[in-house]
């Protein structure tokens, strides 16, 4: 099935596409098209959000509530959060929506596949970090009713007290406040982390810093495991770092959903999590991303359990050291052989 | 091994060093003792290389980089013509702002140097005005100064290798006497001998002409790439500026292509391992056509390419291969086995000429901005101009002349011995140079007057005496440096020879406190991980012990070493830096190896099992 106004599949879409599906959907859209592995997925796009909104408005008043309130009535606020929230979970979708998620959902899960769900706020952007309430991520969805479920739940995390008092403080109209869902096949993980295309520790732009662990990615993220850790050459591939630490536990999938912290098997812990070949495979791809993008990339990582493949499940422009460039290391001199004053000259 | 100082008064030393402020100290000079039975070889050296009461205010090291092992009283000549000439370049010549010379000091036949800072800001500011004067003007001559530099270079080795024998007949030759020539045989050796020494001072002149002002453009783009890239390895950088086609790997390519030459002619089938280059070379000789032509392509590689000595060329006993065939023929049982299995063992110049391209511009493309591209672009085209000397000049210096000067007095050492001034012909090598030049007019005297040379009497106790005394020296062992630390080493000249930094200095003393640590830090210097048995090598005549699948220790790695690269699987050396040549060949190879570690040698055992991470630059013992 193609992409609609409602459905966007990820090969169909990219970063131009944000106001529709958002900046993580964009995103996704945007490594597919680059030719990285991802794993498989559509977009329900704002399209799909704005019919729903558009169908609860004919009900009762919504937006207009919300622009009615005041930041500093956090009572109220709460109040009416609560109700909206409760409205957003519990409403029918219209039907062409459900129909397209349906249908977009079978296509995508043949096989019962597990599914994560990942709000894609088309307001995010780096600078917007703390807009609170638009990381929502659910994963091992193992049904379609529960994935429109926590459809819902993504849409309603845009009515959230935080959510909300942020808009109110800086008054922005409701019009046009919108939110993509990102659903996508789980990778059950038989190692996941992440990777910076340049030093987080130096900012050197030549190397390449790969931190992993066995099993799900959360672990990792969630700081619950001291995880390998990697440094290569981004041009060489040379490893000039190579920490292997006590990987105690990692996030497993369980067979009804969700997500257990297990014990790592004494003959894994101390391990590396990942091979040479492996390590140099992610050193291609966080190079071929940071080329499509222009600039050092901040990336979450799986290698499937069983295929090891890789496939990425995020990509973002690095911030910390981007925002701390400026002074050039040396400036070009009228009289080249002026630079050995560096080495001649003593210090200054 | 036993220290010649003891670890209570080393401690003692610090602590005065350390006064008034508390201050970590290498043991003072005045502190290191003369072996007891050697205090008259030690006399032999010149009275104004001796250690003295000023020299305990001064941060010496021991230059184990250039003379790991105890220097005879003849090879110490070495030390004199290389300071002489260093010193002039950059005191006088150059005017390098912030240093003069490198003063030495030799206790025990070990030597120790010391720099000699200028530190007062008016004179740096007055040498800076010369040194862009004079030092810029070669930078921007490069290319024709070093084309001339060849030229002169070529010029002496000429001159040495139609140096005549020296030889004294019975009679004056009778064509001498009819040609009116007046000047006898016997004032031949003193020219001759006196040439010699000269033109081996000239060569040191020669050796620096060029050299720091090399390594200076060199780290210059070192540093910016450090400051650029800060976790860039130094391996990374040297790969983007070393020569693909230097001198410095054509003995080795020779190897390689005798070792082809052998399978094409079919007379592969004489090489077989453990045999000796002189039953090989007369089984060729009886092999007829293909052996004939295997051993003409042998002498095309010869001149000049095996004028490489398999040490640094310091010492009288390193060898050139030409000399000693054994160290290229005990290589070429493998090379030919590795021809046979498939393997073309050429060098893929062009392929490597490409990657360095790309790697240079790959890491450009990295930079932030098009200024700092352009510093770039500045600083490597620099680096580029320079480096051909850098690599270069080993081969025509430290070998090919080295071998042609040693092999000289060695004749005169034959002569000598032949008139009784000692038994064998290498004895000549426990004489000074100023002795040597007695004992020839000695015999100039005696051939002229008819009576017999003093020598014979005076010389072989002497001889003796110092043979015994280089031997029971290389039992002990000398600390790495002694006096005060400096809080910054800031000369040039040191960083960039030796590669020592205020940090690995630092490194060295804790080392000391800590010699039960199983890890060992250097200079990463190629990269990889590997482990496998040490092989403490501490001087040349080990290199056979080396087995396949060993890891090389050694005081300094050298790229003269590099056929037995193919056997070892890393390499690990007290000193050097990530730019010298026992690294660059150790990338060659694809071998890890760790240098400029302090004491390896001293701390591995031979045999114990150790790691080489050749990326973090850190050895560890394993058993």
């Amino acid at each position: 099935m193609g992409s609609t106004d409602i459905i966007g599949w990820f090969a169909d879409i990219g970063l131009d596409d944000r106001l529709q599906v958002g900046g993580k959907g964009g995103s996704l859209g945007e490594l597919e098209r680059a030719g990285i592995a991802v794993p498989p997925g559509f977009v329900v796009k704002t399209g799909a959000f704005e019919r729903f909104v558009t169908a609860l408005e004919r009900a009762a008043p919504l937006r207009a509530r919300i622009e009615a309130l005041e930041a500093d009535d956090l009572a109220g606020v709460e109040a009416c959060c609560k109700e909206i929230r409760a409205r957003v979970e519990a409403a029918e979708l219209p039907r062409e929506v459900l129909e397209e998620i349906a249908a977009a959902h079978a296509a995508l899960c043949r096989r019962q596949t597990p599914v994560a769900v990942r709000s894609s706020a088309t307001t995010e952007d780096a600078s917007d970090a703390s807009f609170a309430g638009l990381q929502a991520t659910y994963l091992w969805l193992t049904d379609l009713t529960q994935t429109l479920a926590r459809v819902r739940s993504c849409w309603a995390s845009l009515y959230s007290v935080e959510s909300v008092c942020y808009r109110r403080r800086r008054g922005m109209p409701e019009e046009g406040v919108a939110m993509a869902v990102v659903v996508q096949t789980m990778v059950h993980a038989r190692t996941a982390g992440v990777m910076f295309t340049r030093s987080p520790v130096t900012g050197d732009r030549s190397v390449i810093s790969i931190e992993g662990a066995w099993g799900l990615g959360s672990a990792v993220v969630g700081g619950e495991v001291t995880p390998d850790r990697w440094v290569l050459g981004k041009i060489t591939g040379e490893i000039s770092v190579r920490e292997i630490s006590d990987k105690h536990i990692q996030h497993v999938p369980l067979p009804e959903g969700g997500v257990a912290t297990v014990e790592v098997a004494e003959e894994h812990r101390r391990a590396p999590c990942l091979s040479d070949e492996e390590l140099q495979a992610l050193r291609d791809i966080g190079r071929r991303v940071e080329r499509h993008y222009g600039c050092p990339q901040d990336i979450e990582w799986a290698v499937e359990h069983g295929t090891s493949r890789i496939l990425l499940l995020q990509s973002r422009p690095e911030t910390v050291w981007s925002a701390k460039e400026g002074v050039p290391v040396a400036k070009p001199a009228a009289d080249p052989l002026a630079h050995v004053m560096t080495i001649f000259g003593g210090r200054r | 091994m036993n220290s010649t100082i003891d670890a209570t008064q080393a401690a003692a030393n610090a602590i005065q060093g350390a006064a008034p402020e508390v201050r970590k100290g290498f043991p003072l000079p005045s502190s290191l003792k003369v072996v007891p039975g050697t205090e008259r070889a030690q006399a032999a050296y010149p009275y104004h290389v001796q250690f003295s009461k000023a020299d305990d205010e001064r941060f010496w090291f021991y230059n184990s980089m250039h003379f790991p092992e105890p220097m005879s009283a003849f090879d110490m000549v070495t030390a004199e013509a290389a300071y002489c000439a260093l010193g002039a370049a950059n005191t006088r010549v150059h005017c390098l702002p912030t240093t003069l010379g490198i003063d030495h000091r030799v206790i025990n036949g070990r030597v120790y140097i010391g720099g000699n800072a200028v530190t007062d800001p008016q004179e740096i500011a007055r040498r800076t005005e010369e040194f862009q004067k004079r030092a810029f003007y070669y930078y921007e001559n490069w290319e024709r100064l070093y084309a001339q530099w060849r030229e002169k270079m070529m010029a002496l080795i000429r001159q040495a290798a139609a140096m005549p024998k020296p030889q004294l007949p019975e009679l004056e030759p009778l064509e001498h006497v009819h040609a009116g020539r007046g000047v006898a045989s016997n004032q031949d050796l003193l020219d001759i001998y006196q040439k010699t020494l000269e033109g081996y001072f000239r060569m040191w002149h020669h050796h620096f002409e060029f050299l720091l002002l090399g390594y200076g453009a060199y780290l210059t783009f070192f540093h910016f790439c450090k400051k650029a890239f800060p976790e860039i390895t130094d391996q990374t950088i040297a790969r983007m500026v070393a020569g693909i086609e230097a001198e410095i790997f054509r003995p080795d390519d020779e190897l390689r292509r005798l070792a082809r030459c052998a399978v094409e002619l079919g007379v592969d089938g004489y090489f077989k391992e453990g045999m000796r280059a002189e039953e090989i070379l007369e089984a060729l000789r009886g092999a007829g056509t293909p052996g004939e032509k295997w051993l003409e392509e042998l002498a095309v590689s010869r001149d000049p390419w095996f004028n490489i000595n398999v040490g640094d060329g310091f010492y009288h006993y390193h060898r050139g291969w030409n000399d000693d065939l054994s160290m290229p023929f005990a290589c070429l049982p493998e090379y030919i086995r590795r021809v046979r299995s498939g393997e073309s063992l050429e060098r893929p110049i062009e392929r490597l000429k490409a990657e360095r391209q790309q790697l240079i511009a790959e890491y450009r493309e990295l930079l932030s901005s098009d200024e700092e591209r352009a510093a770039y672009d500045q600083m490597i085209g620099l680096a580029h101009r320079v480096f051909p000397y850098v690599e270069g000049h080993k081969f025509y210096c430290e070998h090919w002349y080295t071998n042609l000067f040693f092999n000289k007095i060695r004749e005169f050492g034959e002569l000598l011995a032949r008139h009784g001034f000692f038994p064998d012909s290498e004895d000549v090598f426990h004489l000074t140079h100023y002795e040597l030049k007695m004992a020839i007019i000695d015999l100039m005297t005696a051939w002229s007057t008819g009576s017999a040379p003093r020598g014979p009497e005076r010389w072989p106790a002497i001889v003796a005496e110092r043979r015994a005394a280089v031997r029971e020296w290389a039992k002990h062992e000398t600390p790495p440096a002694l006096g005060p630390v400096p809080d910054v080493i800031d000369d040039p000249a040191i960083v960039m020879l030796w590669g020592i930094t205020r940090e690995n200095l630092d490194a060295w003393l804790s080392a000391s406190n800590d010699a039960s640590s199983r890890e060992i830090r250097g200079f990463a210097a190629s990269s990889g991980v590997v482990e496998g048995p040490a092989r403490v090598v501490k001087s040349v005549e080990e290199i056979s012990r080396l087995e396949t699948g060993d890891i090389l220790v050694c005081q300094v790695t050298n790229p003269t070493w590099a056929p037995v690269f193919q056997k070892i699987v890393g390499a690990v050396s007290d000193l050097g830096g990530s730019m010298s040549h026992a690294a660059i060949v150790a990338r060659e190879y694809g071998l890890p190896a760790v240098v400029g570690t302090g004491n390896a040698t001293g701390r591995i055992k031979d045999g114990q099992r150790i790691r080489v991470d050749g990326s973090r630059g850190i050895v560890t013992v394993l058993d």
